[in-house]
């Protein structure tokens, strides 16, 4: 390699997408390049033009814009530019202007098109938008073992499967031989279609429960039973269980969820093992499940306080060990709701049981399940409809003061607009609810919207989810034919707006201004949220995770084919982007935040985050366009 | 001028056009009848449309009577286009060892310089690459007198031609403005017009010097950015040359 081609392979060879070539495409691509100087404001590329070559900047910085003269982008030291045309008709699509002295590199068509063909990578970064935006998606989703893993490769040996009519003694002595440390219990039968199966001489069996090692201790050496009590009359009807071809990730949430540490593991409906939490935790060492046992086991809120420290530490560790934002949101999430529950349940202890039935409400990100480490609390009360304000809010009052302090002491501070339980507002029986959430769907307007719209998440962690449950259903049933409603909340989603990209050390907005940070919330993931979650509504979907409802919406014609797996890679970068953001500043030991610096942003997530602002920035323009407000009769 | 250079009579033809011819009807040696035969663009053409090649040359010292050439490298250009793939890069055996002080400045080792041809033998090559191309240089007092010098001592005849001289363009533009006089009253230093020195005022990137084809490439930017500043596309090639 000639020492001049060596220099500016070597630069080519920095920059993505050239940073991935092999170094023979490398000394193929340096051998081609034409160099050409052009003065601050001088146009590279004129609207319509021929083109033939892809040009890429050597130094300088360049502007594109669009066929309507808005500015597209800003480019500088180590961008290409012009590929768009290339791919297609070859005629100038965006015009470029040099906006300080710059020197281009220009490399042929035929040269292009080699790269195409013959690296993957390459192809995949000139095709605009949704591929790379895929690939970084994927890329992560790869680079995750525990998403992948199946739990099955974690069964090592068949159940220990008693038949429920065995005496706990002998069942305690089966569970000794097999060093296990828990049976299945099964009976003959097949009432039950979930958990019916045959063996091997064709009998049919039926796996109604699970005994470990702790049932045999609370369920029945500490409350005196006979050894002799047959084990069907000590189980937990209450089965728990997963699929062989679930993903370890997916076991693991299932035993978060459900706090239990045992999970019969099925292939269809064949018991073939038992995994434990141990099993998990040796496989992955570092999870929250410890994290949320230990929630569990707190027994004040000053104990659940000193946990927040740990939580981070989790946070830190799935994030380095490339859990994506599914993975994170509903992680932190469970952990969110571990506390809270934890919290209702010391409150009830201290305050006594609750007069009446009610459920403890979360919304926003919780609702979600798509929590960052940097958030607020957002709940309130649904009481059953008996509630009798004189007579029980003072106990509810209580309630709602406790668990909320108590969230704040663990980091989840007060809810700055007040969406919470402890304001006498968003603690209210179950009819008034509904009235709430009629009142803002038959008369809305953008304004009163503006504040209620963190409602429109919602899911239950504590008591009656029932209760949830019918508003939930209310909120699908008279949302899709509330045009007015829709446009309201469609117009809502558009109040915050991605920026255009980055430039050099500033994030560029679309009129060409520069700022030093982006809060990604604001500009990219939260209107994000928004915007899903009005289709969401007008397709009727209970969904409350957006990828759950980026789904719902695939299935109906709302939006063009292909939209919503664009909207929904975009979102996933969005998200991870802002999360990874946060464990840097934790690693970094500052005060983790939304904001991201561009200094601190590589150039491939530069190149990426741009293109989910753009899909964002286009689904924004076609929300304006499928809501409009009605016209007035 | 730079400390340490010799003055020496300076070569200023102002009819190019009636050495040339003269060299084309006379010369004795066929290599350098042919190019000189090679037309020039006229000096009305403007800068646009004269076809170009940025040439630069190493030495083992600044006088061409004592010290000789080691290195040539050159690219062909245009304003528009800087191709490099016409790039061409030679190492030639000087008729004198190489110094060991040389040695390091150009990057060149001595089993390189020991294993490469007399420049007799690149000759015919390397003005066929010159031929009917403007020469752009940075600082034509190196590459001017060390290919006359070198060609007459093994053609008998030297080769002369006009160049276009990137240090002389920024001297004309930071050395011999009244701003420069102004700057030489308040005893400041002078601007330098040095190759990487002028290139960063145009905003171009700086290379790591002292090889005769990244040199090459670096002079025929600078060119491009000077016109791009100070002229224009239409500017007649007479501005330029000397």
């Amino acid at each position: 390699m000639d020492v001049e081609l060596w220099e500016i392979r070597q630069h080519m060879g920095q920059f993505p997408p050239f940073d991935g070539l092999s170094d023979e495409l490398l000394d193929a691509l340096a051998e081609g390049v034409e160099v050409r100087y052009f003065k601050t404001g001088t146009d590279i590329l004129v609207l319509n033009d021929t083109i033939d070559e892809l040009c890429y900047i050597r130094s300088g910085a360049v502007e594109v814009y669009r066929r309507r003269g808005e500015l597209y982008n800003r480019l500088v030291e180590g961008d290409i530019f012009g590929h768009f045309s290339l791919l297609r008709n070859h005629r100038v699509r965006f015009p470029a202007t040099a906006i300080e002295d710059t020197l281009i590199y220009f490399i042929s068509d035929a040269m292009f098109q080699r790269l195409c063909e013959e690296d993957d990578d390459f192809a995949d970064f000139v095709e605009l938008e949704r591929p790379r935006l895929e690939s970084a998606a994927e890329l992560q989703k790869k680079s995750n073992d525990m998403m992948v893993t199946r739990i099955r490769k974690l069964v090592s040996r068949y159940p220990v499967m008693v038949e429920s009519t065995m005496s706990v003694q002998e069942a305690a002595l089966q569970v000794g031989n097999a060093q296990a440390s828990a049976v299945l219990v099964i009976d003959e039968g097949s009432d039950n279609p979930r958990y019916s199966f045959k063996d091997s001489e064709g009998k049919s069996w039926q796996m109604c429960g699970i005994l470990t090692d702790s049932d045999f201790r609370n369920r029945v050496v500490a409350k005196g039973l006979s050894p002799q009590t047959p084990v069907g009359e000590v189980i937990s009807h209450a089965l728990i269980t997963i699929q062989s071809d679930a993903s370890i990730y997916e076991a693991m949430l299932t035993m978060l969820r459900n706090n239990v540490h045992h999970l019969p593991v099925l292939y269809r409906q064949r018991p073939v093992g038992v995994v434990h939490l141990s099993d998990i935790i040796r496989y992955e060492t570092h999870s929250g499940l410890y994290l949320v046992s230990n929630i569990f086991n707190q027994s004040s809120a000053y104990g659940l306080a000193r946990l927040s420290a740990d939580v981070r530490a989790a946070f830190v560790r799935m994030v380095q060990e490339g859990a994506n934002s599914v993975m994170l949101g509903s992680a932190l999430s469970t952990i969110g709701r571990s506390f809270t529950r934890r919290l209702l349940e010391l409150a009830e202890a201290e305050l006594g049981p609750p007069p009446v039935p009610y459920c403890f409400m979360v919304n926003g990100s919780m609702a979600r399940n798509e929590q960052s480490i940097v958030t607020d609390q957002d709940n309130a009360l649904i009481l059953s409809d008996d509630f009798d304000p004189d007579t029980h809010d003072d106990y509810f009052k209580a309630l709602a003061a406790y668990v909320s302090d108590g969230l704040d002491a663990c980091g989840y501070t007060y809810c700055k607009g007040d969406i919470m339980a402890t304001n006498p507002r968003w603690r209210q029986p179950l009819k008034v609810w509904k009235e709430y959430f009629e009142e803002w769907i038959a008369n809305p307007t953008p304004e009163k919207l503006l504040h209620s719209s963190i409602f429109f998440d919602l899911d239950s962690v504590y008591g009656e989810s029932h209760f949830v449950e019918t508003l939930q259903d209310l909120i699908a049933t008279r949302a899709p034919q509330a045009p007015l409603f829709l446009a309201a909340m469609a117009r809502n989603a558009l109040n915050r707006t991605p920026p255009l990209g980055f430039f050099r050390t500033f994030v560029m907005e679309k009129d060409g201004k520069h700022n030093n940070s982006i809060n990604l919330k604001r500009r990219g993931t939260a209107p994000m949220v928004d915007l899903i979650r009005v289709h969401a509504l007008a397709c009727g979907s209970k969904a409350q995770n957006s990828f759950r409802r980026l789904e719902d919406i695939n299935h109906t014609q709302l939006l063009a084919s292909g939209v919503s797996d664009k909207l929904s890679y975009a979102f996933e970068f969005l998200c991870m982007s802002r999360l990874r953001h946060q464990m840097i500043d934790l690693e970094e030991e500052r005060t983790p935040d939304n904001n991201i610096e561009p200094e601190n942003v590589e150039d491939s997530e530069r190149h990426t985050l741009k293109d989910a602002f753009q899909v964002l920035s286009n689904a924004q323009k076609f929300l304006k366009f499928r809501y409009p407000v009605p016209s007035q009769r | 001028m730079m400390k340490g250079i010799r003055p020496r009579q300076r070569i200023t033809q102002t009819d190019w056009a009636g050495y040339l011819a003269r060299r084309a009807d006379h010369a004795q040696d066929d290599m350098l009848a042919r190019f000189f035969q090679a037309r020039l663009p006229a000096p009305d053409t403007p800068i646009a449309d004269v076809p170009m090649v940025a040439l630069d040359m190493e030495t083992t010292g600044l006088d061409e009577r004592r010290h000789a050439i080691v290195s040539i490298g050159l690219v062909h250009f245009t304003l528009a286009r800087i191709p490099l793939a016409t790039r061409r890069y030679w190492v030639v055996k000087p008729p004198r060892p190489l110094e060991e002080s040389s040695v390091a400045y150009h990057h060149i080792t001595h089993s390189e310089v020991d294993h490469a041809p007399d420049l007799d033998l690149i000759l015919e090559a390397l003005l066929e690459e010159l031929a009917g191309r403007l020469v752009v240089v940075h600082f034509r007092n190196i590459e001017r007198p060390f290919l006359d010098a070198a060609v007459k001592a093994r053609r008998g005849e030297g080769v002369l031609f006009p160049m276009i001289d990137t240090m002389s363009l920024e001297a004309r533009l930071h050395r011999q403005t009244l701003w420069a006089r102004f700057r030489r009253w308040l005893g400041r230093p002078p601007v330098s017009i040095r190759l990487d020195a002028s290139r960063q005022r145009y905003g171009l990137p700086s290379y790591q010097g002292h090889h005769a084809l990244v040199d090459a490439l670096a002079t025929a930017e600078l060119f491009q950015a000077q016109v791009a500043h100070h002229y224009s596309p239409e500017t007649p090639l007479e501005r330029f040359w000397c």
